[in-house]
């Protein structure tokens, strides 16, 4: 009843501690992070995928990121974030408020991208592969035209993990007093206020959620007509003949 | 905008020559544990332009590599490929690749696209403008049998296995390539499609006279395809090359013999038609006749019955000599019901099958009218295929094993992709 009440005071959706802008820095965050991370991810992912090189190495060193809590990264990054403040020339306060959080959360987004990069290109049935080469498609051209519409739909899996573990995740930015909203969630244990947090965790959850059920969305537009469901609009219209299991071509 | 091209349905266009000179492909002993493709050992052959050679052997005997070094997916470790003189190995690797068409067992559709985007992948890689990719690829589908209105916008799950498998094979033809390569193409689909696919394969290739190399593990398959087979034993050795007959008449090992099987007899029956047998006149009877002729001239031949025939000469049946009428006319219930009718394009094979079915010693062949030509016997097969098989022994000795030379009578055997029309009537026991 407290958590309602607290949703429902109008001082709580207004100004810099309000529910828009807490959101609008928890998501700021996230999708910087999520950009790094793809910018990461994303390349080494496929080059792995595509070439089947050095993935075991590729995949060991970004599931470290997964193995070291993001609390962990962030007590260790904070230190060396604050020293190189003066020699790179950024503000101590981003250095204190930002950095950090934002590397711990690109790291912990950088391994779902990649695997799931290197593991959808790695399902493209292999005679496709093996068809296109031999009809004379370049290698980038059967990554383009082949592998990454056969496997977007994987690939955007990956986006979706990490999408979440980040929303997640940047609540820890409050410990080092950046906002978002896991200020709601870090000032509620701090004044004992407890419908602060769970109005906290309740926001974080539903935006998650929301951002997933996005990402979903996304990932079924993106998946390619002809590998559908046959249900799917659209294609049923076309399906006259019985179907045999989509994808694989075979 | 589509004035201009109406008529042909596919240019015939150039074939290549395709020479293997000495090309070997090893592989070490770390490819072999992880299974890699079987290794090649030494190989020289030549295909000539607009020829099927068909290379077949078992499993692990290098014929899937070999293919495959024709369009660059393997290179060898040593020897040249050439086509049509020039040495591959200095062209560019897409660049081959798109004036070669490749067919897979697996067809390798791209699931993502359609039909016609699937069918316009290489012109689509030459640049060639969207109406013209999309005339091209309507062209090929009605080309395979495949009405373009209703296929060109579909999806490869929507179609069957031996639709894709022509779709397959419309997409290497898109960029009317003069060579193909086809790896197994009819290898994934039931035997009945497989056949019909194959029959259909022949007849396009009758008008586009391609340089094609086709790869299967079917020796049946083999015979059928090719004007030339390359039998490969395990460890990548040519066994031998030549025209199917060749092989099948004279095996140039006891591995061949043993590949090709102990029904090579009735394999080489398959490859030719009755219309390849020398078909004398043969006496008949025509309905109305006078019974008391017929008797006197039945006494000039050995043959213990007499065939009647209609006034368009259509056989209508055989009078046993006995049942000759001492007077009178002859009429049609008088004779004993037909044995089979064979048409000239029946395979000898399927000839004596029938024959032999019906416990009979004599088919009927008539032409497209129903009209007598001759009579085929057991005994004129066996005489016939024995004498071939004489005359084509001396000129295979002295032959250059492994040369290009192996030519010589393929002209007219050609069974042909039109299947059997042969109408066996049910036969009498003891009919003829």
């Amino acid at each position: 009843m407290d958590v309602i009440a607290w949703f429902t005071d109008p001082a709580h959706w207004s100004g810099f501690d309000g529910i828009p802008t807490r959101i609008a820095e928890h998501l700021v965050l996230c999708a910087a992070a999520l950009l790094a991370a793809t910018l990461i991810g994303l390349p080494i992912g496929l080059y792995i995928g595509h070439t089947g090189r050095a993935a075991n190495l590729a995949i060991n060193i970004a599931n470290i990121g997964r193995a070291i809590p993001s609390y962990a990264v962030l007590v260790m990054l904070l230190p060396i974030s604050l020293g190189l403040a003066p020699t790179l020339g950024y503000s101590p306060t981003i250095g204190l408020r930002i950095i950090p959080t934002f590397l711990a959360m690109a790291l912990l987004a950088i391994p779902p991208i990649l695997v799931n990069a290197y593991a959808g290109l790695q399902s493209v049935d292999r005679d496709l592969i093996e068809a296109g080469r031999g009809q004379g498609l370049r290698e980038g051209q059967i990554l383009r035209g082949i592998e990454i519409p056969l496997a977007s739909s994987v690939i955007v899996g990956g986006f979706r993990t990490a999408a979440l573990q980040v929303i997640a995740t940047a609540t820890i930015g409050a410990i080092v007093s950046y906002g978002g909203l896991g200020r709601y969630i870090i000032d509620g244990i701090a004044r004992n206020d407890l419908p602060r947090v769970v109005a906290g965790a309740v926001l974080v959850a539903g935006l998650a959620i929301a951002i997933d059920l996005a990402l979903a969305g996304l990932q079924r537009l993106l998946t390619p007509r002809g590998l559908r469901r046959p249900t799917t609009r659209g294609f049923t219209e076309l399906a006259e003949v019985p179907q045999p299991a989509a994808g694989g071509g075979v | 905008m589509h004035s201009q091209t109406t008529g042909h349905a596919v240019s015939r266009s150039r074939a290549a020559t395709v020479e293997f000179d000495h090309v070997t492909k090893h592989y070490d002993s770390v490819q072999n544990r992880r299974g890699a493709a079987g290794a090649v050992d030494d190989l020289s052959f030549t295909v000539p332009a607009g020829k099927i050679c068909v290379l077949v052997g078992p499993s692990g005997c290098g014929k899937t590599t070999s293919l495959k070094m024709v369009n660059r997916l393997i290179e060898p470790t040593s020897g040249r490929i050439r086509i049509d003189s020039v040495d591959i190995s200095t062209r560019e690797r897409t660049e081959l690749r798109r004036g070669i068409g490749y067919v897979i067992q697996q067809v390798g559709l791209f699931p993502h696209q359609t039909i016609e985007e699937n069918v316009a992948t290489v012109p689509r890689l030459l640049g060639w403008q969207t109406a013209r990719r999309r005339e091209r690829a309507h062209e090929l589908l009605a080309l395979i049998g495949l009405d373009p209105a209703k296929y060109a916008r579909r999806y490869p799950a929507q179609l069957s296995g031996g639709e894709r498998q022509r779709v397959g094979v419309a997409r290497a033809l898109a960029a009317d390539p003069p060579i193909m390569l086809m790896d197994e193409p009819f290898g994934a689909v039931d035997p009945i499609v497989r056949e019909r696919l194959q029959n259909e394969f022949l007849r396009l290739q009758e008008d586009l006279a391609k340089t094609i190399l086709f790869v299967t593990h079917d020796i049946d398959e083999a015979i059928k395809m090719g004007d030339l087979v390359a039998v490969l034993e395990v460890g990548g050795k040519l066994a031998q090359f030549g025209p199917p007959e060749e092989m099948l008449a004279n095996p140039a090992s006891d591995f061949v013999a043993r590949f090709v099987g102990t029904d090579r007899g009735l394999k080489l029956l398959s490859l030719f038609r009755v219309g390849h047998l020398p078909m004398a006149e043969f006496p008949t009877v025509r309905v109305g006749d006078d019974a008391g002729t017929a008797r006197r001239r039945s006494r000039t031949h050995a043959f213990p019955y007499e065939l009647l025939v209609d006034d368009g000469r259509r056989p209508i049946g055989w009078i046993p000599d006995k049942a000759i009428p001492e007077e009178g006319a002859l009429t049609a219930d008088q004779a004993v019901p037909m044995s089979p009718r064979l048409d000239r394009r029946t395979t000898l094979k399927d000839a004596l099958s029938l024959l032999l079915d019906a416990n009979v010693q004599a088919g009927v062949v008539v032409d497209r009218h129903g009209a007598l030509v001759g009579v085929v016997t057991v005994d004129e097969i066996a005489a016939w295929m024995r004498q071939r098989n004489a005359s084509l022994g001396e000129t295979v000795e002295g032959r250059d094993g492994t040369g290009a030379s192996a030519e010589g009578g393929t002209e007219d055997r050609r069974a042909g992709p039109h299947g059997v029309d042969a109408h066996p009537a049910p036969a009498a026991a003891d009919s003829p």
